[in-house]
């Protein structure tokens, strides 16, 4: 190993490192989805869960509720507000996308933020995709 | 022997738990700016000063370790990677060291036959290799998928990993198979060190510290995935604030995140000082990135002290009368 091969080496070592910071400053970066309510759910003023629970752990609601109804048959959450609500992802006004009508905005803007790619969509549709 | 591994065991506990309670104090600025930055210039500063110490350090002899045949007479056949004589040959060498690990993959116990003569005996040990190979891969994937929170839009290889590594679409969110192969590595390099006496018997608090540490690391980090859950949303709004150096607080950051972030930077921190810089001396083994062509080349020691040398020759010159007289054999007879 010559010194400058060491040096080579770890100057690359160094960029790579850095490479989080330059990325960001040579590509232009995109900012952070505004959550925002809309339609419906601008008015309802309730839902499933509280704001907090609902953005770090919905995914979790929604794999018990696919497994109550399609295993159980039971279709109606009752949620700790004491609302009650129907399992569903897409279907009917009482479903998540019911209420929250523009999944592009209510679903899509974080998950592409955080690279999530639920496979939810592979089984159910947009309702307003259908026409 | 015990506190070799319980003081570093306390010390992740109590690294976890101020930086924990610490965000829940409000400090949340300083588990999540102030230290990450301090951290990544401690890294990047450490282990650069370190690597230029190894630079300067003085190579004056060739000594590859040989594992095969060395080059020799032309119909014996050459080990031409076990014991390269060429620049290719050592390329290919260090390949697979890096790589998979090679030399590690050679391990060998040593142990007394449990038969009455009671022999020691050396059996080749594979699962020391199994456990640092799936190990490496499984950190190397698991660092590599984080750079989801450092680019936005997130880069198709990134996601491409992601969907490599969630292959097998396991509940929701969906289980990725290096959160279960990384801890179940290190929990084995952890056992190795604890229940193999002679294991136990060379290791330092400082084995076991990066060992509580990565595995600290790594349950955090599988907490805030799989079982408690988080605003990853807010999370990355917070680490793209640090990668673009405008660094922000977003509400809703969970607590479980901060002590994450603290144990990666104290990870960082103390890389430079411990001997995970392996990372960066494996590319510098002097037994495996070495030709062995010391018969087919002169190689001159480059710190040589210049003295006045009296070769054999001069030797001779010198003492040949005395040589003849006594009967020893001369080279030349005048």
């Amino acid at each position: 190993m010559t010194k400058n091969m060491i040096m080579g080496g770890l100057a690359v070592f160094v960029l790579a490192v850095l490479s989080p910071f330059w990325f960001n400053m040579v590509t232009t970066t995109q900012a952070a989805p505004e959550p925002e309510l809309l339609g419906p759910a601008k008015e309802a003023k309730k839902c499933v869960l509280d704001t907090y629970e609902m953005r770090a752990n919905h995914m979790s609601l929604l794999d018990e509720w696919r497994d109550a109804v399609v295993r159980d048959a039971d279709r109606i959450y009752v949620a700790a507000n004491g609302h009650a609500f129907n399992m569903s992802l897409s279907t009917g006004e009482n479903s998540c996308l019911g209420c929250h009508e523009d999944k592009a905005k209510f679903c899509d803007a974080c998950h592409t933020y955080t690279s999530v790619d639920p496979y939810c969509w592979e089984c159910h549709t947009n309702p307003k995709e259908i026409e | 022997m015990t506190q070799k591994y319980l003081i570093p065991l306390t010390a992740v506990f109590l690294l976890f738990l101020v930086a924990y309670a610490g965000a829940g104090a409000g400090l949340g600025w300083f588990f999540g700016i102030v230290f990450p930055y301090l951290a990544v210039i401690a890294f990047l500063v450490g282990f650069v000063i370190k690597v230029m110490g190894w630079a300067r350090s003085a190579v004056p002899f060739r000594i590859p370790t040989t594992c095969g045949q060395q080059k020799s007479l032309p119909w014996i056949k050459q080990n031409r990677i076990d014991n390269p004589d060429t620049a290719s040959g050592v390329f290919i060498r260090m390949l697979l060291e890096i790589f998979l690990f090679r030399s590690l993959f050679r391990n060998t116990k040593a142990a007394f036959n449990r038969t009455a003569s009671n022999r020691i005996t050396y059996s080749w040990e594979i699962f020391l290799w199994v456990a640092a190979l799936a190990f490496h891969y499984a950190f190397l994937v698991v660092l590599l998928r984080h750079f989801r929170f450092f680019t936005s839009p997130v880069s198709s290889w990134v996601q491409f990993l992601e969907a490599l590594d969630g292959i097998v679409q396991l509940g929701l969110p969906g289980l990725f198979l290096s959160g279960v192969v990384l801890p179940a590595a290190v929990l084995f390099l952890l056992a190795r060190r604890l229940f193999d006496q002679k294991v136990r018997y060379i290791s330092q608090a400082s084995d076991y510290f990066p060992l509580f540490l990565i595995l600290g690391i790594a349950l955090t980090g599988i907490f805030m995935r799989y079982f408690t859950k988080v605003d990853i949303t807010a999370i990355k709004e917070m680490t793209m604030g640090l990668v673009t150096l405008s660094p922000t607080i977003p509400d809703g950051v969970a607590n479980l995140f901060y002590a994450h972030l603290f144990l990666v930077s104290i990870l960082f921190a103390y890389f430079p000082a411990s001997k995970l810089m392996h990372l960066g001396g494996v590319f510098l083994s002097p037994t495996r990135n070495m030709a062995n062509n010391t018969r087919a080349k002169r190689h001159v020691n480059p710190w040589n002290y210049d003295v006045p040398i009296h070769t054999y020759e001069q030797y001779e010159d010198h003492f040949r009368d005395k040589m003849i007289e006594a009967g020893l054999p001369v080279e030349k007879k005048e």
